[in-house]
């Protein structure tokens, strides 16, 4: 105890100037620009106090954008959930051959980072006015997208149906080792007490999988809210969403206040962080079950 | 397993697997369609000899390569210390690493115009290079948490105390330690790192477009604007690339040690 004293005292800690590189470089080009952002949303333009900014969001297109950009994000996140858990749940319970399991994880951590401009071009080319899909339904069931469904792929549901191309995956990717959770003994254990498949499910298996199945929602909320390369190569300006307006603001200040601007970006830090923090913490409830 | 619950699982998985490759067929088949009545590569062959083209994915490429160096020479020898010296400050550096997944990056971009302009102290985007290296800086941060998962899964393989050790007595300095005993035995996962990190530059747009810089992501959308086939046969070249960079990193992580060493 003393000796260790001693050597403390003796040695000047130098060891945390190896981190400094890092911390600096982080601060630098993460967490300061971040930081006179948010400053920026509270100030006015001469740096003064001030909370017009957050209550001048309340006007114009900008709530409409928000409400678009939410809707987009919870529709994804939603139909992305589902259909990634009913595949995940197909390899995981081996409804399908044990082989496509493998495969389909690794292609899933691919797909899951393929966001972006060419993203958006394949689902033009598939469901845009002349895409493969369009016509052939147009050609050989008579079924044209857009009269009959008043579908367009320039729309609401047309950016969410592309959106679940990246959120799918993800969700497989994250829901597939919380399912591999589920041990067998609890389903043999309510099996004896009498439970059938659906009581199993209602009442032990969706239960634990509850934070899981919520976190990763959030997590593909916060995934869709800030995709913004996607939508502008998809639909220009055509649709109102955050990302899109928050760009145009920054090319050319269109809303006529810099500091409305910063407070546009404040409000995307908060939605895709409290969709974060609500990811993370659902995790680690989740993890419970899973050690 | 019923019946039902099978028919149910293929159903999920053909749905899955129709709506990954049915818009990849539809991409490739529009691409070829060009010339009229027939499939042709004429929108490849117009493409490739754009001279735009040319430049902007020369400009994107090496915007990757400086993007992986600079990565790695923060996050390697980051990662080892970290492990090394200061355990208890993993948490926090990870935390740090996992920012840019929370942060928009048009947000991020947004920071550094008004950070960085020309009347701040540190006047980046003034000049082309400044820019340059400020767009270098901000694809090292997007890459961050990629890059640092997988070189810290890499030592996570070895035993970097011992092997430190060793070289110490053996009168290593840190450089020698760090580019000959530490960079050799986690070189498969720095690779894999460097192939994400360049899959993600390749094709990325929005920092490049607010920065104002020619890469191949702003115009990968600009002829999306104008031209009618060409952003398709661009499209099909960038997701090759991409894949062919994460079945890269499929292959290198195979020959990647997998067995965590004793602490």
């Amino acid at each position: 105890m003393n000796r260790a004293l001693h050597t403390l005292r003796q040695r000047l800690p130098l060891t945390w100037l190896g981190l400094m590189p890092f911390v600096i470089f982080v601060l630098m080009f993460l967490v300061l620009p971040t930081m006179h952002i948010v400053i920026g949303a509270f100030q006015t333009r001469d740096g003064t106090f001030t909370l017009q900014n957050i209550i001048d969001l309340n006007t114009g297109t900008i709530p409409s954008s928000y409400w678009i950009s939410v809707k987009i994000s919870v529709a994804s996140a939603a139909l992305g959930s589902l259909i990634g858990f009913a595949m995940a749940a197909a390899v995981v319970f081996e409804a399908v051959p044990r082989w496509i399991k493998s495969p389909l994880l690794t292609f899933s951590g691919v797909a899951s980072n393929f966001a972006g401009v060419p993203l958006a071009f394949a689902f033009l080319a598939t469901f845009g006015p002349v895409g493969l899909v369009t016509l052939f339904l147009r050609n050989n069931f008579g079924i044209v997208l857009q009269r009959d469904f008043g579908f367009n792929i320039l729309s609401f549901w047309g950016l969410t149906v592309t959106y679940l191309f990246f959120q799918i995956p993800l969700m497989i990717l994250i829901i597939a080792p919380a399912l591999e959770g589920l041990r067998r003994e609890w389903r043999e254990a309510a099996s004896i007490l009498g439970a059938t498949g659906l009581q199993y499910w209602r009442m032990v298996a969706l239960p634990i999988l509850f934070p899981s199945l919520l976190g990763t929602f959030a997590l593909l909320f916060a995934n869709a809210f800030g995709a913004v390369a996607t939508a502008i190569a998809l639909t220009g300006s055509s649709l109102n969403i955050v990302p899109i307006q928050l760009f145009a603001q920054i090319r050319g200040d269109v809303l006529g206040n810099p500091n409305l601007g910063y407070a546009m970006a404040f409000g995307m830090i908060v939605i895709t962080a409290v969709a974060n923090v609500l990811y993370i913490w659902l995790r680690m409830r989740a993890e419970r079950w899973l050690k | 397993m019923s019946v039902w619950a099978r028919i149910a699982g293929w159903a999920a998985l053909i749905f899955g697997l129709l709506y990954f490759f049915v818009p990849l067929g539809g991409l490739f088949e529009f691409s070829l369609r060009a010339r009229r009545g027939v499939y042709s590569f004429d929108a490849y062959a117009r493409v490739l000899a754009d001279p735009q083209f040319q430049a902007t994915f020369t400009y994107s490429v090496v915007m990757a390569l400086v993007t992986i160096a600079i990565g790695i020479l923060i996050v390697v020898p980051t990662a080892f210390w970290v492990r090394l010296k200061m355990p208890w400050a993993r948490p926090y550096v990870e935390f740090l690493t996992l920012l840019p997944l929370v942060i928009p990056a048009i947000v991020i971009v947004f920071g550094y115009i008004r950070l960085y302009n020309t009347s701040s102290w540190l006047p980046l985007t003034g000049s082309t290079l400044g820019t340059n290296i400020l767009l270098a800086f901000g694809y090292t941060i997007l890459a961050l948490p990629y890059m640092y998962r997988a070189v810290d899964t890499g030592l996570r393989t070895i035993d970097v105390a011992t092997l430190t050790e060793a070289a110490q007595s053996l009168g290593a300095g840190w450089a020698t330690i760090l580019g000959r005993i530490i960079l050799p035995n986690v070189i498969a996962a720095v690779l894999s790192g460097a192939f994400l990190t360049f899959a993600i530059v390749i094709g990325e747009f929005t920092l490049a477009a607010l920065l104002d810089r020619p890469a191949f992501g702003p115009y990968l959308q600009r002829i999306g604007a104008n031209k009618a086939y060409e952003p398709f046969a661009l499209s099909v070249i960038a997701f090759a690339i991409t894949w062919g960079c994460l079945a890269l990193i499929q292959l290198v992580s195979r020959f990647q040690k997998t067995a965590p060493a004793k602490a």
